[in-house]
């Protein structure tokens, strides 16, 4: 019988032999691109609440060929939902905002065009976004409107041929940055996707400030003032919320996997420490309160991990469902913040600094929760798909 | 033109690397890849396409099964085919017989330009591309800092121009081709394999051969061939506390004292 390999407690069970060469050599691309151009800056950035150079940054992205990656043509690389899945984990071990930027740009903006739009649109706008030369936003989300998007007020008026767009967009990643911006607003016939270049008369982004999460990402409130379009603005092959929740789907499966990733560069952070802190004369890892801590988190890691490689193969498959989605990003956020949480503890006071990265994990966490379907909405899409009774409404 | 750059597969030099009973390098214990100097070379075949020369650049490797990861990484980065010398009979071959192996499967695939990078990370001996030179006949530039190339082909002609750093001087050197360069860590930053390199990298070309194919006789190498071998290997010592000199008046002289002892000064 042949000799079971090392064990490796930053891969307890083994799961990167199930991968092929190309998927880890893209995992290894994008963890060098990391460790090179974002980790030794991100909690500084996080610190000042800005990102100082997205412009830079997406170009770097770009040149790597993450933005858009999954995307078949106009530039982007063409990937599988795995390896695509192995870069969102990546990118979230250095910071969700950064995860944030890719799936916004790739997953909502890109993906929407790519799916729903015209040659016209992908020929003019994907090949830029692909390289990063461009960036792109979604605007789904409302003040008054998050959970329950099918019942906002922005709306798209006829004008001749052209459309007329007026409302407004809360909470929208990359968009004062943005060059152009996915749109969904109401029109006569129901909802519908509009691509709005943001130098567009009417339109106009502001930032959020005060965030105490995703600090190293920018979120901004969009507002639409008589916002006039030409005919071809409009997405064509989606009416309805199908279309922005088709997006979603994308942008919720990356975030599967991403949550690994914040988990694992906590737990990482945690490991190292207990090994190394020394207290009662002794390394704290050294405690059963502790080991019982690190063990639980390697478990729920581990799980999580199979988790998202079970739906991204499924994804590949073309079997994935919707349900299974939020399964995925229900299970694997909620343990996520658990293991950031429990991280903490052991880190002591260390835990609070921005010296480790927990705490900037832990933050970001909050806010992955929240978007893209808080984790409630998620615990209603599976009990509705177990019950066949619809409890949102 | 021809572009070959010659790679090897060596054990992470980050990893805790140690030698068999035999002498020779543990692959076993620590994973391989490519060696991070050769990752130079591979750049500067790149810029010297990027620079508008037309050139087909062939990755060449010496080493066992794994040792196409090394290959694959190098076509991802990009270039366009490559050659995997894989026999049982080579484990344990020396610079000189490695410099043999390599030699006769560039003659075989034609060459105008050799890249290699100024040493391998696991053996450290540097001394390959000089040796390559010699078996082919060709002038030999070295320790480049820089590289550039002009020309077009075998027939048409070319030259390599570099710049060595010295210590004492820096030089300007010239060869018509072909010719074998080998290049530094100075030379600039590795890209990255993008994901449209990777995905494109599966579909390129490895030549696999053997020794026969090469028309070289087992005993021509191999561990009993080897005209340098290792005897013994000595761990280097945990790394001893640092000497902490107490300032009192004499702090000077005594670290003039302690760099003295050591040699240094
Ligand atoms: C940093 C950040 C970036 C974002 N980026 C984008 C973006 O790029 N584009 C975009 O369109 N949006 C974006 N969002 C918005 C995000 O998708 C919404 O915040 C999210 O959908 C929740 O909406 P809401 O904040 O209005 O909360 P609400 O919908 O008001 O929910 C408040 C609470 O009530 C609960 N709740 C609501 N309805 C029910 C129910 N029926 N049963 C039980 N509980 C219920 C929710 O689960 C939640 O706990 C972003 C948000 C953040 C924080």
């Amino acid at each position: 019988m042949a000799k079971a390999p090392a064990f490796d407690p930053m891969d307890p069970l083994g799961i990167d032999d199930l991968l092929d060469p190309e998927d880890k050599a893209i995992r290894d691309t994008v963890r060098r691109f990391c460790a090179d151009h974002v980790t030794p800056y991100v909690a500084e950035w996080f610190e000042r609440g800005a990102l100082p150079d997205v412009r830079e940054l997406a170009r770097g992205l770009g040149g790597i060929g993450v933005l858009g990656m999954t995307l078949d043509g106009y530039g982007c690389a063409g990937t599988s939902a795995v390896q695509y899945g192995l870069a969102c984990l990546e990118l979230e071990a250095c910071d969700s905002g950064l995860r944030s930027l890719v799936s916004v740009q790739g997953s909502l903006a890109m993906f929407a065009i790519h799916r729903f739009g015209t040659e016209e649109q992908r020929r003019t706008w994907l090949p830029r976004l692909a390289a990063g030369e461009a960036l792109g936003c979604y605007g789904l989300t409302e003040p008054d409107h998050g959970s329950d998007p099918a019942s906002m007020r922005t709306h798209a008026k006829r004008d001749g041929d052209d459309w007329v767009l007026s409302g407004r967009k809360m909470w929208i990643t990359n968009g004062s940055v943005a060059d152009v911006a996915v749109i969904w607003a109401q029109t006569e016939d129901g909802v519908r996707g509009f691509v709005v270049p943001t130098d567009t008369a009417g339109f106009a982004a502001h930032d959020i400030k005060h965030k105490m999460s995703l600090r190293a990402s920018i979120t901004s409130e969009l507002t639409l003032d008589e916002v006039r379009l030409p005919a071809d603005a409009v997405l064509p092959d989606v009416v309805g919320m199908r279309g922005p929740l088709t997006c979603l789907g994308e942008a919720r499966y990356g975030i599967v996997w991403g949550s690994v990733g914040a988990a694992r560069s906590c737990f990482e952070s945690a490991l190292e420490y207990a090994r190394t802190r020394e207290q009662f004369g002794r390394p704290i890892g050294a405690f059963q309160l502790t080991q019982a801590k690190l063990a639980d988190m390697a478990v729920e890691i581990g799980k999580a991990h199979l988790l998202a490689l079970h739906l991204g193969r499924r994804k590949d498959a073309g079997a994935v469902r919707p349900e299974q989605i939020s399964f995925g990003k229900l299970n694997n956020v909620r343990e996520a913040i658990a293991i950031a949480r429990e991280a903490r503890t052991i880190l002591g006071a260390n835990g609070i600094s921005l010296e480790y990265p927990v705490i900037r994990h832990m933050n970001n966490l909050e806010s992955v929760l929240t978007y893209e379907g808080t984790s409630e909405m998620h615990t209603l899409v599976i009990g509705k798909a177990l019950t066949g009774l619809d409890a949102f409404h | 033109m021809k572009i070959v750059v010659c790679v090897k597969y060596v054990p992470d030099a980050t990893g805790d690397r140690g030698f068999n009973d035999d002498g020779t390098t543990d692959r076993e214990s620590v994973d391989s890849l490519l060696s991070e100097l050769d990752e130079y070379a591979i750049e500067q075949a790149l810029k010297i396409v990027e620079s508008g020369v037309e050139a087909e650049i062939t990755y060449l490797t010496v080493g066992p099964d794994d040792a196409k990861d090394a290959l694959r990484k190098a076509l991802a980065m990009g270039g366009d085919n490559a050659i995997h010398v894989n026999d049982d009979d080579i484990a344990g071959t020396d610079a000189l017989g490695t410099s043999l192996i390599l030699a006769k499967a560039i003659e075989r695939a034609g060459f105008d330009l050799v890249i290699c990078g100024m040493a391998s990370t696991d053996a450290s001996m540097g001394v390959v591309p000089a040796m390559l030179a010699e078996r082919l006949g060709v002038p030999q530039v070295t320790y480049l800092d820089e590289v550039t190339v002009e020309g077009t082909t075998v027939k048409g002609g070319g030259t390599v121009k570099g710049r060595r750093e010295g210590d004492v001087a820096t030089e300007l050197i010239e060869a018509a081709l072909p010719a074998v360069v080998s290049v530094t860590d100075r030379t600039g930053e590795a890209r990255y394999p993008s994901f449209k390199g990777i995905m494109a990298a599966k579909k390129k070309n490895v030549e696999a051969l053997d020794l026969d194919d090469l028309g070289i006789e087992s005993d021509q190498v191999g561990l009993s061939a080897a005209w340098s071998i290792v005897d013994t290997a000595t761990k280097r010592p945990p790394r001893a506390k640092g000497e902490v000199v107490e300032d009192e008046g004499e702090g000077g002289v005594q670290l003039a004292g302690f760099l003295a002892a050591k040699k240094f000064i």
